[in-house]
């Protein structure tokens, strides 16, 4: 069976500036994989990688389909939805139009009814479905970032940092819904977080990077004991 | 008191025809941040197709139609040509290719069909439409009836259908925009279309009472820009508010103000620019984003 998302040595570069410099990861069908590591390890560039953001060269396969080279507008059309740094909300649009636009591309009748669904899954969103996205709070607007992405019902969701610049008890929020998708949906998540001990909850798996290259696999509960990682991320 | 009505519906009307302008220019400002200062002499190109086809024996209404399509095709191909290689770059890129684009584009016109000033036929029949005791043109009402139209397809077209609201996601956040799955590129493909549309929308409405030559749209672009810089150059709606202002202010004062008069008149938009730009840059109606930490 072939995995979700394959990387294989991946390399990516911005300009001159090289920042990836070998990264292998896999995600497998339903699985929840953390990618962990200091800032400017690559994390991010990994994600903008698969989504054909930045110029890269190696092997992204998504279901056996090799990604390198297809425009961003066509990976996402394959299945894999991404919920970038900074969000990615369209501030001047209502809550409702981000969330019609999450379901791009989909022809079938049952847009509606997941817009209603994500709705009542984001209550607070409910309340607001008519303002536009900039006026929400940083937690709203996180998890309207989520909404909708689901909306193009994802085989795979990439997270960026999705706690970023959230109180604690709103980033327990998003992170219970995503549990949820996950335990209800089947979705494949591949979850950037500097909050390392709360991406390691959700992860099935979990990969370390470093200077662009991945130094560390193995199963979330392994990752979680491994010295170096309880040292740099964990602050145990 | 029925002289004051008879101006100020002459205003709208000429404001109208800024309006398209205006409403051409504040849509690809919002999707490329720049001017396309190349807006009015495409308009004056298709005008010229439409004249070509009516001179040809084409009925009017179909030489007209047959020009708009002709402008929406052009459009686009200008985009996805001139404009695609320097998108995203130095907005100084941008700026030159459309001033290059204008330099171009009037040059073929007068190439094509020379320079001499030709007689665009009405679209609408003359005389006058006399309600109680003030006789209206029946061709300014024309102008502001198509124009409502117009502006009423436009917002049902950007708020009512998912192709209109890619338009915008694709304007306002391009890398967001495919990251949803929205080929940008089209969508300003489309964009251009549409803006190139209204402009030679403009043109054909304005050619009958400027007469036709290749300098057709110059003094109107300066009304339009002004009409949009007046009421906002990211808000639609701004750009036909601030257009009739500039129409009706321009038509009041060339009629009362006797120092001004014909000659004079092009003084208002500048000096509205100049003003709206000191006190006001963002217009009546444009604003800053709305954003939240």
């Amino acid at each position: 069976m072939t995995a979700l998302l394959e990387i294989e040595g991946l390399t990516a570069s911005y300009g001159q500036i090289r920042a990836l410099h070998g990264v292998d990861l896999t995600v497998g069908e339903g699985q929840v994989v953390a990618l962990l590591g200091p800032n400017g390890a690559g994390k991010t560039t990994t994600l903008r990688s698969i989504c054909g953001m930045v110029r890269a060269s190696g092997r992204i396969a998504f279901r056996g389909r090799d990604l390198i080279g297809l425009a961003t507008e066509k990976v996402t059309r394959l299945g894999i939805a991404h919920a970038p740094e900074g969000r990615g909300t369209f501030s001047g649009l209502t809550v409702t139009e981000n969330l019609k636009l999450g379901a791009y591309g989909r022809r079938d009748p049952e847009v509606r009814r997941d817009i209603d669904r994500w709705l009542e899954t984001f209550p607070r969103l409910a309340d607001r479905r008519d303002q536009p996205a900039g006026s929400l709070s940083g937690g709203e607007q996180q998890m309207l970032a989520v909404a909708r992405a689901l909306l193009s019902r994802p085989a795979l969701l990439l997270l960026d940092e999705p706690s970023l610049g959230l109180a604690p008890i709103v980033v327990r929020e998003v992170f219970d819904v995503l549990a949820r998708i996950r335990a209800e949906e089947g979705t494949g998540m591949l979850l950037v977080e500097q909050n390392a001990a709360l991406a390691l909850e959700l992860a099935d798996a979990a990969y370390v990077l470093a200077s662009g290259r991945t130094v560390l696999s193995g199963p979330a509960s392994e990752i979680r004991a491994e010295d170096s990682v309880r040292r740099s991320y964990l602050g145990q | 008191m029925e002289r004051f009505l008879q101006v100020v519906v002459d205003g709208i009307a000429d404001g109208s025809v800024y309006a398209a302008l205006a409403l051409a220019l504040v849509l690809i400002f919002r999707s490329t941040g720049v001017v396309n200062f190349a807006q009015g002499e495409m308009a004056m190109f298709s005008t010229f197709v439409a004249w070509a086809l009516a001179d040809a024996g084409v009925p009017l209404l179909l030489a007209v139609l047959g020009a708009l399509a002709f402008a929406f095709a052009a459009g686009m191909v200008v985009e996805r040509v001139l404009i695609r290689p320097v998108e995203g770059g130095n907005p100084l890129s941008l700026v030159i290719v459309t001033l290059g684009l204008f330099i171009v584009v009037n040059s073929a016109a007068g190439w094509i069909w020379g320079f001499n000033i030709k007689e665009f036929p009405a679209l609408f029949p003359g005389g006058v439409a006399e309600i109680g005791n003030v006789s209206l043109s029946i061709e300014s009402l024309g102008i502001i009836a198509v124009l409502l139209v117009v502006v009423g397809l436009l917002w049902l077209l950007f708020t009512k259908t998912p192709i209109g609201l890619s338009m915008r996601a694709a304007a306002q956040s391009p890398s967001s925009a495919r990251l949803v799955g929205i080929p940008v590129g089209r969508m300003f493909m489309l964009g251009w279309g549409l803006a190139s549309l209204l402009g030679a929308l403009a043109g054909v409405l304005v050619a009958h009472r400027l007469f036709l030559d290749t300098n057709l749209m110059a003094g109107v672009l300066v009304y339009s820009f002004a009409g949009a810089a007046l009421g906002g150059f990211d808000s639609p709606i701004g750009a036909v508010v601030g257009s009739w202002i500039i129409g009706v202010t321009e038509a009041l004062a060339g009629t009362y103000i006797d120092v001004i008069g014909s000659d004079l008149k092009v003084l208002v938009p500048l000096g509205i620019i100049f003003v709206v730009l000191l006190v006001r840059p963002s217009g009546l109606f444009g604003s800053p984003e709305v954003t939240r930490a």
